[in-house]
């Protein structure tokens, strides 16, 4: 299933500094960070970024502080101007805009969720749901229903008259998500959004907001530092590391193959069996194997059918896709997936398999 | 004969000074004249411990054309008074307002009999502070003023300060507003507030005297203003300046333009540092308001010069105890209106 791209971002850069086109010539001649740093004094934010973001998705962008993460996500309404690049929305080139193009792109295709809410002190919740509508010049009486919809819909009915500071951080939040969801942008960018929140909170916001992608096909762009975070929500996953895309594609892809020994770190101490998805290790056939233990879904994680076979693994199971079978799991296979890539490189996977 | 005769006899410039040196002949100071009587050459007997500093009157006594430092003094004062003409025919219209208001607060501050003025004062009070306790104090300073008979005195002083803060306000906030919204404006700024704010409150009256005639309010009132505009300058900017980033970031992101942005988020979330600029605004008008007396500024300074001058101690004190009232009740005032607005800000 493919979608249409929604937002492209074509070879963009980003150098903080008093001459980034200056700069800019010494990075696309192949000078690192660290060297442009010492020698130039300019500080490479991100260099060469291509990235593909789908309709109807989740893009997920990771990395560590400093990777340029937020910095990168600020680019696609111009909270920050680039050294370089295009940045295409609907195919559009958002650089070419004007001030007053820009401000309707802001105010009607693109929402935005901070991680530190931003919210609004002085208005009520009800003010801040609608301030995108506000914004537009839409007076209160007429606002007011679709940003109690919103509220109700992020679980807040009848908060609307208190004020921020009365609410919780995730109940802030959730203000901050009904009301990029009030402006009825068809993209939402959302900036570490969960990650001020306590683990509890997060694990319920990220359900919340997976519940409501599924009823909106957003086409949404994530930014986190955390994998876990990041593999729960991800339809498509970008790494970055020092401004750099790493690796980028479908999270499961990611885990099995990672390319770069910066992401086997990463991923070398997550739970994969929770993570990964049995579609991602079956065996691709129709035909019906001679002996199966029962059926599963194909987007079942590994947990689950390690649940489910009580351990045993010399089970085979029948991998169905909305009542058809799309594949054969075996659990040998499922306990070799289990293994961090690490050790694959020690040979002990090559070993297992010969 | 002086200590530096050699710097222009070595450069070569004793022409030019005994050219321009008409003065040369002028008087011979005391101590020229006693080391002349004891026949010794004045630049002879100096030590590198008696060496002058080579300032403009050290270096006038070797070079006769070079000049005195009176008359740096002096040509600033003719300057000024050249000067002074062309000046007053832009400021006198551009200030001319302010005297209206002036005299016109003063005539109804003073015209309105005490029985409406009062329970108007204290009315406001209810609704600024919400307070019935700081209404009790407040009417209980301002029945004692009126009891010692210091009522109008108190009421000219009120009437000044309401004027001058008003317009303090009026132009301070769009002022800061300016600076916290370009780097430039605010450096450019800032030496001009550190000057006003430095500048001993005397000083201010010098040219003031010189441009205005005393019997103009505006005088003293383009004084006030002057001393008291910078606190609420500053705090509006800093103010503006501490709004929070994210916030901002926020209010850009959803496309809001600068105007929506200046009066939707910046100056509300602004307001508790605005209004501590306009609570310090006052208080600095009344200090000002007391040295303006003066220059003919009416109200309770008067009696306070009246006890310097004439040595009436009891006057003096108790027009300066009245004045320790109206500011206690001004602060308190402010400060009530101040923590409301502190109160909706919780955040």
């Amino acid at each position: 299933m493919t979608r249409d791209v929604k937002v492209s971002i074509r070879e963009l850069y980003k150098i903080f500094g008093g001459a980034p086109q200056d700069a800019l010539t010494h990075v696309r001649a192949g000078m690192g960070k660290t060297e442009l740093l010492e020698r130039h004094g300019h500080v490479l934010g991100l260099s060469d970024i291509n990235v593909d973001i789908r309709a109807g998705e989740v893009t997920v962008i990771m990395g560590l502080s400093g990777s340029g993460k937020s910095t990168l996500i600020r680019h696609l309404n111009r909270l920050i101007e680039p050294t370089a690049g295009q940045i295409l929305v609907d195919g559009e080139d958002v650089m070419t805009y004007g001030e007053a193009q820009l401000r309707q792109l802001r105010r009607e295709r693109m929402s935005m969720v901070f991680q530190k809410f931003a919210l609004l002190p002085h208005r009520s919740v009800l003010e801040n749901a609608g301030m995108a509508l506000a914004v537009r010049g839409i007076c209160r009486e007429e606002f007011e229903g679709e940003a109690n919809r919103w509220l109700d819909r992020v679980g807040l009915s009848g908060y609307g008259s208190q004020y921020p500071h009365q609410l919780s951080g995730g109940m802030q939040q959730r203000v901050g998500i009904a009301r990029a969801l009030t402006s009825n942008s068809e993209i939402m960018l959302m900036d570490e959004a969960f990650s001020a929140l306590d683990p509890l909170i997060r694990t319920d916001m990220q359900d919340l907001l997976l519940e409501l992608q599924r009823e909106l096909q957003k086409t949404v762009i994530f930014i986190t530092h955390d994998l876990d975070e990041s593999l729960k929500l991800a339809d498509h996953l970008v790494i970055l590391k020092d401004g750099r895309v790493v690796q980028q594609g479908e999270p499961q892809e990611i885990l099995l193959h990672p390319n770069d020994p910066y992401i086997v770190d990463f991923i070398s101490d997550i739970n994969r069996a929770r993570v990964l998805r049995v579609r991602s290790v079956m065996k691709k056939t129709s035909a019906t194997p001679g002996e199966y233990a029962g059926e599963v879904d194909h987007d079942d994680n590994l947990e689950s059918v390690i649940a489910c076979s009580q351990g045993d693994i010399g089970l085979c199971y029948r991998v169905m896709c909305e009542g058809q079978q799309v594949g054969v799991l075996d659990m040998k296979d499922l306990v070799r997936a289990l293994v961090p890539t690490r050790a694959a490189d020690d040979g002990l996977r090559a070993k297992a398999t010969a | 004969m002086a200590t530096y005769d050699f710097v222009f006899d070595r450069i070569g410039l004793n022409g030019w000074c005994e050219g321009g040196g008409e003065s040369a002949a002028g008087p011979m100071s005391m101590s020229d004249l006693l080391a002349q009587a004891a026949g010794e050459d004045p630049s002879s007997r100096t030590s590198i411990w008696e060496l002058p500093f080579p300032s403009l009157d050290a270096l006038h006594n070797a070079c006769a054309a070079f000049p005195q430092s009176r008359e740096l003094t002096k040509g600033l004062e003719n300057g000024f008074l050249a000067v002074k003409d062309t000046l007053k025919i832009g400021l006198d219209p551009l200030t001319q307002p302010l005297s209206w208001a002036l005299q016109s607060a003063l005539y109804v501050f003073q015209t309105t009999p005490w029985w409406i003025m009062i329970p108007l004062m204290l009315a406001v009070v209810l609704v600024v502070s919400r307070s019935w306790r700081l209404v009790g104090f407040v009417a209980f300073c301002v029945m004692l003023l009126a009891f010692i008979d210091h009522y109008d005195h108190a009421m000219q002083t009120l009437a000044i300060i309401f004027v001058c803060a008003f317009i303090c306000v009026l132009l301070g906030v769009p002022i800061g507003i300016a600076m916290s919204r370009s780097n430039a404006m605010q450096r450019s700024a800032i030496p001009v507030l550190d000057m006003l704010q430095t500048l001993p409150p005397f000083v201010y009256l010098i040219p003031l005297i010189f441009l205005f005639s005393v019997t103009e309010p505006k005088l003293y009132g383009i004084a006030i203003i002057l001393y008291a505009i910078v606190p609420v300058i500053r705090l509006t900017d800093l103010g503006i300046r501490l709004v929070d980033k994210e916030v901002i970031e926020a209010s850009d992101a959803f496309g809001m333009t600068d105007h929506q942005k200046l009066f939707g988020v910046q100056i509300p979330l602004a307001l508790p540092n605005i209004m501590a600029g306009v609570n310090q605004t006052i208080m600095m008008s009344l200090a000002m308001v007391v040295i303006a007396s003066l220059v003919s500024a009416p109200g309770l300074g008067v009696l306070v010069l009246r006890g310097i001058r004439n040595l009436e101690l009891g006057v003096g004190l108790v027009a300066g105890l009245g004045i320790v009232l109206l500011a206690v009740i001004l602060d308190r005032v402010t400060k009530a209106a101040l923590a409301r607005v502190n109160a909706a800000h919780k955040y």
